[in-house]
């Protein structure tokens, strides 16, 4: 192979598209969401690419959610089964939440189900295993994990959930402090906002604009702008090192 | 041979579509969606999944199952159109699918569906091709792996005479011989997946048309990869 024409024919944190050429040679290594054909390396999916030295990956920027271990999401009770319960996780596979990861409790056999967990239910769970076909099992037994009760479920892109919950949840804490909200976000992108109506608005309106504007940069800033102008409050960020 | 047809109806190049735009993300409630136009036909596509496959027996727990749905509105053409599905949307629909098939890696989602839905609301010759173009985009729009774009554009021969891109009226000549040649095509390895044809041609006239469309088809993958990219500019 020619090492010398080694060349990148993109930038870091482009946008790159199925098919798009993002670099010639063998001095590129092809990463998550590329492949190699030939000397190139070409995108497989619709992405922000970013360059880690030679390897080329590119983070998903549209799908489905694609369930993982240990992902806390919230799901929606759609089915009542024999030995628990069906959820819809806003993924291309539904969720089972079995009768022994339900409740702490001990459930006899032949209860009535809905008594824990109600059809249209919405639930925080913990993923405990994904099978090869993708079927997904949950547990609602640990730290944090409860079913939901008021405020209001609004839907983002999964793939956004990163920016809106932020560096060690520096966003999403700015904005839990500024509208005296609780707020929940689901891995699957499914988010629960409980609080003062007034204020739930404010936080789905800032929450939208981080999922417009989540591939731009100072994003942290014109959020905060915009929540001290719907508050009218100043927000003091104490910036944790 | 010498060719009777030296000059196109609407005065375009014999190589030359007529004028396309391209948008993805036009529908909001579907998971991708794109707008394809090509003179005057318009094709939207929307894509919805990787979702649970009903019924059961057709889901394959190797890998997830493409399904595409070709429609042409009832007031798309001069006539009305039946709704419904026909003869004719469903051979369509069946060749759309397989166009698109070897660029889709669907191997992560076994037992789920991606569901592609084409709705023409304007044709004028080339409805097909305007569709798998639409499909291409909403595809990649939804987040799905894939190779590469699929690329599609009628060629006609008229009279001997390679032409790109039929628009209507051409493909209707009544004096003169119209083969219509659909093609769609992988630009990257340049492998055809879609290649249909309507009418006489003699074999080194349709080798010849595949030769002269390819550089047409590239053109045409910039075309729906930038408008991929326009919906993240700004």
């Amino acid at each position: 192979m020619n090492m010398g024409n080694d060349k990148l024919l993109v930038k870091d944190k482009d946008v790159v598209v199925p098919g798009e050429v993002l670099a010639q040679g063998m001095n590129y290594l092809p990463g998550q969401g590329t492949y190699r054909y030939n000397d190139k390396i070409i995108a497989n999916r619709l992405g922000l690419l970013t360059i880690e030295g030679k390897v080329l990956k590119t983070m998903p920027l549209a799908g489905r959610y694609l369930p993982k271990k240990n992902d806390i999401i919230i799901g929606r009770v759609i089915d009542i089964l024999i030995s628990g319960w069906k959820l819809d996780i806003n993924s291309a596979y539904p969720a089972v939440l079995p009768l022994k990861d339900a409740t702490f409790g001990y459930i006899a056999k032949g209860a009535d189900l809905t008594k824990y967990f109600e059809l249209d239910d919405y639930v925080v769970v913990k993923i405990t295993n994904v099978t090869s076909q993708n079927l997904v099992d949950v547990t609602c037994k640990g730290q944090g994990l409860h079913k939901l009760k008021g405020g209001r479920i609004i839907k983002v892109n999964t793939h956004k959930v990163p920016r809106i919950i932020g560096k060690k949840g520096s966003m999403v804490s700015l904005i839990k402090k500024a509208t005296g909200c609780k707020i929940i976000v689901g891995q699957n992108g499914t988010t629960w906002i409980s609080g003062e109506p007034e204020m739930e608005v404010v936080t789905v309106n800032a929450i939208k604009m981080i999922e417009e504007q989540a591939h731009k940069s100072g994003l942290t800033d014109k959020v905060k702008s915009y929540l001290e102008k719907a508050t009218g409050k100043k927000i003091e960020v104490r910036i944790k090192e | 041979m010498e060719s009777r047809y030296n000059k196109r109806l609407d005065g375009r190049g014999f190589e030359e579509t007529r004028p396309i735009i391209a948008r993805a993300g036009v529908i909001n409630k579907a998971d991708g969606s794109a707008m394809f136009r090509i003179g005057r036909t318009t094709a939207y596509a929307a894509v919805y999944g990787p979702r649970e496959l009903h019924p059961k027996h057709l889901q394959d727990p190797k890998k997830g199952v493409l399904r595409c749905n070709y429609n042409m509105m009832p007031f798309s053409a001069e006539e009305r159109v039946r709704p419904g599905p026909s003869r004719r949307s469903r051979e369509i629909s069946m060749v759309t699918e397989k166009a698109l098939l070897p660029v889709v890696n669907l191997e992560d989602y076994p037992n789920a569906v991606v569901d592609v839905f084409i709705e023409l609301i304007e044709t004028d010759a080339g409805s097909r091709c305007a569709g798998i173009c639409a499909a291409s985009i909403a595809l990649a729009d939804a987040g799905i792996i894939m190779k590469d774009m699929v690329a599609a554009v009628s060629t006609g021969v008229i009279d001997h005479r390679i032409v790109i891109d039929l628009d209507g009226e051409e493909e209707h000549l009544a004096d003169l011989d119209v083969a219509d040649i659909p093609i769609a095509m992988i630009p990257s390895t340049e492998e055809i997946t879609l290649l249909q044809m309507d009418g006489k041609a003699s074999k080194e006239e349709l080798f010849r048309a595949i030769e002269m469309v390819k550089p047409v088809l590239k053109r045409i993958a910039e075309v729906q990869r930038k408008a991929l990219k326009e919906k993240y500019k700004g």
